[in-house]
C-alpha cells in the first residue's frame, strides 16, 4: 500500500541517504521523494511517496525517526493532510487540436507556459489521480512528454515538534604528560 | 585506542607520537574494531579505533556493523583523502561516509578543521548515548595537518537525536500491576539490561516477583547464572525449561530485548499465551517484531528502579492473591528442569567440547572474562559458563562474525588488566585470527586462548548433518598448525591436548602461565549443540538430544 511520509530533517550532507536508506535497507520501492529547503535554510522537508506493507508503516516512521539528521518524521497516509503534484507536459498539438487541447486544460485548471506553432508546454497541478486523468486526455491529442514533480504534502493536523535541548558537557580536561 | 596507520592518517600519528593516549597498533583494522568493542564491552567505557582511508576504512566495515548489532558504544576515526581530491578517486580513496552510513548508529565527514572538536564530542556522545552504536568520524588528510584555535566544547545541540529515557510514570505503574496479576509470569532480559547498568535493578525485581528468569546471549550476566530464579538462555540453543517458560507463560516482561528470531523461533508460535510488557529504549524495537501490550520507552535503569518502588507498594495488596498460582508455576519450571537439565557431555577416550567449558567454568568461578568467537564452541560455552556479574560475557550475537573472539578478548585484557581473560575460539574463527597472536605477544596480553578443535566449521557442519543429508560440503578444517611451535614462534607458550585426562591440569597450567597462552583442544568431532530448535520451527519444539539408537522390535 501507498505511504506518505513528510519529513523536516536538518540540512546537512548525508541526510536525504540516510532517509532513502531506511527504505531500501528492506527493498522498498520509493514511488516519488521532493526535497527543498523550508524557510529556515538549515533545514528541508522530504515528502516520500513508498510502497510499504501496512503491516510496517509504523516500523518505517519510527527508524526514521530514530535518524539523528531528521526532526520529525510523520505518516501522512491517514491523517488529514492536503497532497499535491506539478505536472509538466510538452504536447505536439496540429492546427485541429489546438482549441480542444486548450479546453481541456482549462477543465483542469492547467496553465499554459509556452505556446509555439509546434504545441503547447502545460503546467498542472492537483492531487495524483487527478493528474493521472489529466495526462491520459492529453495523451489522446497525440506525442507528450512528460515531467512529474512527485508528491509534496502538508499536514492539516497540528503536530508539535519535539526537539532535543542543548545538553552541556561536562568539562574535559585535556590529557597532558 | 586499537589502529593501523597509512598515508593519510601519517599527521595523526605523528600528533599520537608523543601523545599520552594509549594507541595500541593491532595487526588488522577488523581486529582494531574487535578490540574496541571488546573494550567497550568489558567496561562500558566508549572503545575507540583508527584506521587509514580506503582498504584501512573498509577493513573495520565487519567491525562496526557488528557493534551496530549489539549496540556497542564504539567510535571509529578513518582518514580520508585530502579534501580537494575527494570524488577524484584518489589514492586509497573509498566513499567511507556511503560505505559506513548503514553501519553506524551516525556517521560524519569532517569539513573544517573548525568543526573538528566539535564533531568529535558529539561522535562520543552519540555512541554512548540513548542505545549505544558506532560512530564514526571520517576526516581528511588536509583537516588533520590544518591548524586552529582551541576552544573547549561545551554544549552538544542534537535537535533531532530523540532521547526517551525516563519512562511514562502511567505506563510504569500499570506495568507494576500486571506483574502482579500475573499467573505464569517470566522475565526475559536482555543485553540492553548491561548496556544501561541496570543489573541490580534487574535483581531486586526478580527477587521481589519471584519470577524465573531467561537471560539472552547479549544478556548473560545481567543476573547472576548462580541466581537461584535464572533458568538459562533460551531459544535455538536455550534450555528445555526456558522455552517451554517461555511457550507457557501468561507475562512476559521483556526488558532490553529485541525478540530476535534466534530467541523466538517461528514468531507466529512465539509465546502465544504471553502478555507482554515490552520496555527498551529504542521505540523503533517496540513492536518490532511482537507487539506489546504494554510498551515503556527508557532506559532500564531507570525504568526498573521506578517500577520496583511501585511493585512495592502494591505488594501487601496484590503478592497474596495468585501466591499459589505462582507456586504451582515455580513446580512446573522446576518439573521441565528436572525433565531435562542442560547436561555437559563426558567421556574417558575423549575430550567432549562441553567438557571444556565445565573446566573453564571450574577455574573461572563465574569471574573471569570469556570472550568467545562464533560457532558450536559459543553455544556451550553460552550454555555452560557462568557468569556472576555483567560485562564477563564477551561475544558477537546479532552479527556472529567469525574472528571476533580473539580480538575482543585483547581490547578486554587492556581495559581489565586485573582479570582473568579467556578466548574461547574454534579452529576455524582462530585461523581468522592469528594475526592477533603478535599483538597478544607484542604487550604479554596474559590472554588464554582455548581453541576448541573439532577440525570442523562445527556449526555448518552440523546444519549439513541434520538438514543436508550430512552431505559434508567445504567444512572440514584439514591443515591445523602446530599450537606449539605457533605460539612458540611468537614467543609464548603453546600446547595441544587430546585426552581428557590431561584437560584439568593443561588448563590451569595455562591459567598460571604468567603471559599469554595458547591451548589446543582436540575434541569429539561430530558432536552436535542440543537442545536446538530447528528454523522455522517453534521454540517449544526442540530436539533435545541427538537420535538415540532404539532397540530392535521383536
Ligand atoms: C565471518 C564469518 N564467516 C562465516 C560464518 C558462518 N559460520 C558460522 S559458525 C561457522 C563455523 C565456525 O567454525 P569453528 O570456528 O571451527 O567453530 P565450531 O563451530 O567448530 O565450534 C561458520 C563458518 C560466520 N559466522 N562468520
Ligand atoms: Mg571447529
Amino acid at each position: 500500500m501507498l505511504q506518505i511520509i513528510s519529513l523536516l530533517v536538518e540540512n546537512k550532507p548525508g541526510a536525504l541517504m540516510r532517509v532513502t536508506g531506511v527504505l531500501t535497507a528492506r527493498g522498498f520501492n520509493i514511488e516519488s521523494l521532493t526535497v527543498a529547503k523550508t524557510f529556515d535554510p538549515t533545514l528541508s522537508r522530504i515528502s516520500i511517496v513508498v510502497d510499504v506493507e501496512s503491516s510496517l508503516r509504523s516500523q518505517v516512521v519510527k527508524q526514521m525517526n530514530k535518524l539523528v539528521n531528521v526532526l520529525q518524521a510523520v505518516d501522512l497516509t491517514d491523517g488529514p493532510a492536503v497532497a499535491r503534484e506539478l505536472v509538466l507536459i510538452r504536447i505536439r498539438a496540429n492546427m485541429n487540436s489546438r482549441t480542444a487541447i486548450l479546453k481541456e486544460a482549462e477543465i483542469f485548471g492547467a496553465r499554459i507556459v509556452d505556446s509555439s506553432t509546434e504545441g503547447f508546454a502545460i503546467e498542472a497541478t492537483g492531487d495524483p489521480e487527478k493528474m493521472n486523468e489529466f495526462i491520459d486526455i492529453m495523451r489522446s491529442y497525440g506525442d507528450i512528454e512528460v515531467t512529474r514533480s512527485g508528491l509534496v504534502a502538508v499536514s492539516l493536523d497540528n503536530k508539535k515538534l519535539r526537539l532535543s535541548p542543548p545538553v552541556v558537557r561536562e568539562k574535559t580536561e585535556p590529557v597532558t604528560t | 585506542m586499537f589502529g593501523y596507520p597509512g598515508g593519510v592518517t601519517l599527521p595523526f600519528y605523528d600528533a599520537l607520537y608523543d601523545h599520552p593516549i594509549r594507541h595500541v597498533l593491532v595487526r588488522h583494522e577488523q581486529n582494531a574494531a574487535f578490540a574496541a568493542q571488546g573494550y567497550a564491552r568489558s567496561t562500558g567505557k566508549v572503545g575507540v579505533c583508527c584506521a587509514t582511508s580506503g582498504p584501512g576504512a573498509t577493513n573495520l566495515v565487519t567491525g562496526l556493523v557488528d557493534a551496530m548489532m549489539d549496540s556497542i558504544p564504539v567510535v571509529a576515526l578513518t582518514g580520508q583523502v585530502t579534501s580537494k581530491l575527494i570524488g577524484s578517486d584518489a589514492f586509497q580513496e573509498a566513499d567511507t561516509f556511503g560505505i559506513t552510513r548503514s553501519c553506524t548508529k551516525h556517521n560524519f565527514l569532517v569539513k573544517s578543521i573548525a568543526d573538528l572538536p566539535q564533531t568529535i564530542h558529539e561522535a562520543f556522545y552519540l555512541a554512548s548515548s540513548g542505545r549505544p552504536g558506532p560512530v564514526l568520524v571520517d576526516i581528511p588528510k588536509d583537516v588533520f595537518q590544518g591548524q586552529a584555535h582551541y576552544t573547549p566544547v561545551t554544549t552538544i545541540h542534537l535537535p533531532g537525536y530523540k532521547l526517551n529515557t525516563e519512562g511514562h510514570t502511567g505506563q510504569i505503574r500499570r506495568a507494576a500491576q500486571m506483574m502482579w496479576e500475573a499467573k505464569r509470569p517470566m522475565v526475559y532480559a536482555g543485553g540492553g539490561i548491561i548496556h544501561s547498568g541496570a543489573h541490580e535493578e534487574l535483581r531486586q525485581l526478580v527477587e521481589m516477583l519471584d519470577a524465573p528468569t531467561v537471560c539472552t546471549l547479549m544478556g548473560l550476566g545481567a543476573l547472576s547464572s548462580t541466581h537461584r530464579n535464572f533458568i538459562s538462555m533460551p531459544g535455538m540453543h536455550g534450555s528445555f525449561a526456558a522455552n517451554m517458560g517461555m511457550t507457557q507463560a501468561d507475562l512476559l516482561i521483556a526488558l532490553g530485548v529485541r525478540f530476535d528470531d534466534r530467541v523466538t523461533g517461528r514468531l507466529a508460535a512465539f509465546a502465544p499465551h504471553a502478555k507482554v510488557i515490552h520496555v527498551d529504549i529504542d521505540p523503533a524495537e517496540i513492536g518490532k517484531n511482537r507487539a506489546a501490550d504494554l510498551p515503556i520507552v527508557g532506559d532500564a535503569k531507570k525504568v526498573l528502579g521506578r517500577l520496583n518502588k511501585f511493585l512495592e507498594e502494591l505488594k501487601p495488596a496484590e503478592a497474596p492473591k495468585n501466591a499459589a498460582a505462582r507456586a504451582a508455576w515455580w513446580d512446573q519450571m522446576r518439573g521441565w528442569r528436572d525433565a531435562h537439565p542442560l547436561t555437559p557431555e563426558f567421556s574417558d577416550e575423549e575430550i567432549k567440547p562441553q567438557h571444556v567449558m565445565m573446566e573453564i567454568d571450574r577455574l573461572s568461578a563465574g569471574e573471569a572474562i570469556v570472550s568467545s568467537d562464533v560457532g558450536q564452541h559459543q553455544m556451550w560455552a553460552a550454555q555452560f559458563i557462568r557468569f556472576n556479574h555483567p560485562r564477563l560475557w564477551l561475544n558477537s550475537g546479532g552479527l556472529g562474525s567469525m574472528g571476533f573472539g580473539l580480538p575482543s578478548a585483547v581490547g578486554a585484557q587492556f581495559a581489565r588488566p586485573d582479570k582473568l581473560v579467556f578466548a574461547i575460539i574454534g579452529d576455524g574463527g582462530f585461523q581468522m585470527s592469528i594475526p592477533e597472536l603478535a599483538t597478544l605477544a607484542n604487550h604479554a596480553l596474559p590472554v588464554k586462548i582455548v581453541v576448541v578443535n573439532n577440525g570442523y566449521l562445527g556449526m555448518v557442519r552440523q546444519w549439513q548433518e541434520l538438514f543436508y543429508n550430512n552431505r559434508l560440503s567445504a567444512v572440514q578444517l584439514d591443515t591445523f598448525p602446530d599450537a606449539e611451535k605457533l605460539a612458540g614462534a611468537y614467543g609464548f607458550p603453546g600446547r595441544t591436548i587430546e585426552k581428557p585426562s590431561e584437560l584439568r591440569s593443561a588448563l590451569e597450567t595455562a591459567v598460571k602461565s604468567p603471559g599469554p597462552y595458547l591451548l589446543n583442544i582436540r575434541v569429539t568431532p561430530f558432536e552436535n549443540v542440543y537442545p536446538m530448535v530447528p528454523a522455522g520451527a517453534a521454540i517449544n519444539e526442540m530436539v533435545l538430544r541427538p537420535p538415540q539408537p532404539v532397540p530392535v522390535g521383536k
